[in-house]
């Protein structure tokens, strides 16, 4: 679907507000006529692209060309660009007619022309007849088709779409979705959409870029985004899935939930520790029998109108989340069964938490701001900078901040089948990664204590 | 007895009282009596002599004609300076802003008595003959504030998002501001106008001071008619300006509640 010529290209994008980093280093091409979607949690650093890409900001770092030209410092009314605002952004003291006129009377296009352009805008948005109504007088999906109408009258190279649907009920939003689809075939113009909403970027988009804390994790097509990603951030915030911590003993053979299946993935060492993702819908789950990988009881049963959301907990103590047409009781006993194409390996990020520390005194080493008491800090002399592993079970969360030596607030909460993978973002904007069996809130404040004995400190 | 004061007080409807009692003396009854004395001869018979005086009275007229003219080139003059000082303002950082605004209410906190005899005292000083000129000075000396407040205020709530919508577009920075912060602050001048217009028209003691009682404005005739006695005439008078004040809240009927609705001075 990906046509050669690019629209847009950004390389080494970065962006800062104040010290702190939104935008880290994005590389990006988009061809003409495809559609983009920019995916990613609220902060994820989508809207600062954009925003940059239409040139409402100015970028730190990198460049930006649009059309083949540089564009990184030109102005917004000079980028062949147009955006739909997130909240319309319709202006209130013209009508209808005058909005969607707006850029063509900018352009001193003759008065029949206008005329005639806008009409033709507003029966493909299919809000004919309405040119003289106030924009106040809308409801929220006709104002959004007035925005939408604005921007293409222009016939713009790109056209921006800032979370256009996020203001209109669930309903509205599915229809909506059809027509930007059935526009973008109709029109030939480069749309590139932002969205935090998965299933929006995999109905609509040619590709997808999802973005998670000012980086890039993973650019693909709906189906790869899907069935392969990159990461247990990409897995899990992309559709439902089964997340675990899995050793990759040879190629093609990978250990998880203690048990041993065939896969189709190689590569990666032998004994590689790895991160599996199972897709609820790819697990078979039928009457216990030989056949069965797995066993396990069913804890719960939930109907979903096309399919039953079950939950598996096998003797081991994994928890699976499965999706059947068949609904199986709780306190059932089921076979479980994966086909090796199903199974996704995937390198883990990170193995520990490392930091760069400094020993304080004989019995302290010193990072992420703060003295931790460490039994093996004499080992170094005092004042030398010292490599410091902690692993992710070891950094121990309190209810109460008093409790820690260290605050900070869960920002990312990963289930991996029988525990928690969390991650917490210190005070300075420092991520700690914590496995843990407990359950915790997305944004839960915390204190964080380290045992004195688990801080392994290594020379530089 | 306690307890019949408790209900009373309890019913939040009661509190109003006081302030319907005040609106009715102080409001609602003089006006009464103004309807009463312009209609009416010093013997209390009605009569439209009152008004008749007045269209045919030349200098009634001309004073009139004359005050509205220096509240139409104070109002200008106003909107001039203030618009841009209130754009400025609004384009400026949140605190330093403030500070600025509190410097221009500043001089409001002195009462405008004192503050036009200091400007006869300045124009005396740097030997400037008082006339026209001063008049028109210490009008828009005295209202400027009024017309900058309503309009920073206005301009400082524009919508960021319709800025960008509108360079998105295609509009360059004089074009952005022509076709939508201007077009958008509308409300906020009409507020100004309301609050400078009307004022300049009913003020005498400026007048009076500086231009030593040569310049007449409406409000000096006004004030003289009552002071000499012919109340009746004086309220015929009256009744005519608050007419116009009337005919102009009509007209900036649907501009003023769009303004007050964003928060307004009123």
């Amino acid at each position: 679907m990906r046509q050669t010529t690019d629209i847009i290209t950004v390389e080494h994008l970065s962006h800062a507000f104040g010290n702190k980093t939104v935008l880290q280093d994005i590389n990006l091409s988009i061809g003409k006529g495809e559609f983009v979607t920019i995916l990613g949690p609220s902060g994820c650093g989508k809207t600062t692209l954009m925003r940059l890409i239409a040139g409402f900001l100015k970028a730190s770092e990198g460049k930006i060309s649009i059309a083949g030209h540089d564009m990184t410092t030109t102005p917004p009314h000079l980028r062949p660009v147009n955006t739909v605002f997130q909240k319309y952004a319709l202006f209130p003291h013209l009508n209808v007619f005058q909005n969607i006129a707006f850029g063509l009377n900018l352009k001193k296009l003759p008065k029949e022309e206008i005329q005639k352009k806008v009409k033709q805008v507003l029966k493909i948005v299919i809000m004919t007849d309405y040119e003289e109504r106030d924009v106040d007088s809308l409801s929220g999906g006709q104002q959004q088709r007035v925005a939408i109408a604005r921007a293409i009258v222009n016939k713009p190279e790109v056209l921006l779409l800032d979370e256009p649907l996020a203001a209109l009920d669930h309903k509205m939003r599915k229809d909506m979705q059809m027509e930007i689809k059935a526009m973008h075939k109709k029109l030939n113009i480069t749309f590139v959409y932002i969205t935090h909403d998965q299933e929006e970027a995999l109905t609509l988009s040619d590709r997808i870029v999802v973005m998670s804390e000012g980086v890039i994790q993973q650019i693909g097509t709906p189906t790869e985004i899907y069935n392969e990603p990159k990461n247990s951030f990409v897995a899990d915030f992309i559709g439902e899935s089964n997340i675990l911590n899995g050793v990759m003993i040879h190629d093609e053979l990978v250990e998880f939930a203690g048990h041993r299946f065939d896969c189709v993935d190689k590569g990666f060492a032998e004994n590689e520790l790895v991160d599996v993702v199972v897709r609820p819908e790819d697990i078979y789950i039928f009457e216990m029998s030989e056949a069965a990988q797995l066993s396990g009881q069913v804890t719960s049963s939930i109907f979903k109108g096309v399919h039953y959301e079950m939950t598996v907990i096998t003797p081991e103590g994994f928890e699976f989340l499965i999706q059947d047409y068949h609904c199986f009781e709780p306190g059932h006993t089921v076979g479980l069964r994966v086909k090796p194409f199903d199974i996704q390996v995937m390198k883990k990020e990170r193995l520990c938490n490392s930091f760069v520390g400094t020993i304080v005194d004989k019995s302290h080493v010193r990072f992420l701001k703060t003295n931790f008491k460490c039994n093996s800090a004499h080992k170094f002399p005092i004042g030398s900078k010292v490599r410091v592993a902690v692993e992710f079970q070891n950094v121990i969360l309190h209810d109460s901040e008093e409790e820690g030596v260290l605050t900070g607030v869960v920002s990312f909460i990963l289930y991996k089948g029988d525990h928690f993978h969390l991650t917490v973002r210190t005070k300075d904007k420092r991520n700690l990664y914590v496995q843990t069996n407990d359950i915790w809130d997305d944004g839960d404040t915390i204190g964080i204590s380290i045992s004195p004995e688990s801080i392994h400190l290594e020379p530089v | 007895m306690q307890q019949k004061v408790l209900t009373f007080l309890g019913r939040r409807r009661n509190w109003t009282i006081p302030y319907v009692l005040f609106l009715a003396f102080f409001v609602l009854v003089p006006m009464v009596l103004i309807v009463f004395y312009a209609f009416t001869n010093a013997e209390g018979a009605f009569t439209f002599a009152n008004i008749q005086k007045f269209w045919i009275h030349p200098e009634a007229m001309n004073t009139f004609l004359y005050s509205v003219v220096v509240a139409l080139i104070t109002t200008f003059l106003c909107i001039l300076i203030g618009y841009p000082a209130a754009y400025i303002l609004s384009k400026m950082e949140a605190r330093k802003a403030k500070l600025l605004v509190i410097l221009f209410i500043l001089p409001m906190w002195i009462n405008f008595l004192i503050r036009t005899l200091a400007t006869v005292a300045l124009f005396d000083f740097f030997k400037i003959p008082l006339g026209k000129g001063a008049l028109i000075f210490g009008m828009v000396y005295n209202f400027l504030p009024f017309m900058i407040y309503p309009i920073y205020n206005i301009l400082q709530k524009t919508d960021q998002n319709l800025i960008e919508a509108a360079q998105d577009l295609g509009a360059n920075p004089r074009q952005v501001f022509l076709k939508t912060v201007f077009p958008l602050s509308i409300p906020g001048i009409t507020s100004g106008v309301i609050m400078v217009f009307m004022p300049v028209i009913s003020t005498f003691a400026i007048a009076e001071l500086l231009t030593i009682n040569n310049i007449k404005l409406f409000g000096t005739t006004l004030q003289e008619n009552i002071y000499n006695g012919t109340w009746n005439y004086g309220a015929a008078l009256s009744l005519v300006m608050l007419l116009l004040i009337g005919i102009t809240a009509l007209l900036n009927g649907e501009g003023s509640s769009r303004a007050a609705e964003e928060g307004n001075l009123i």
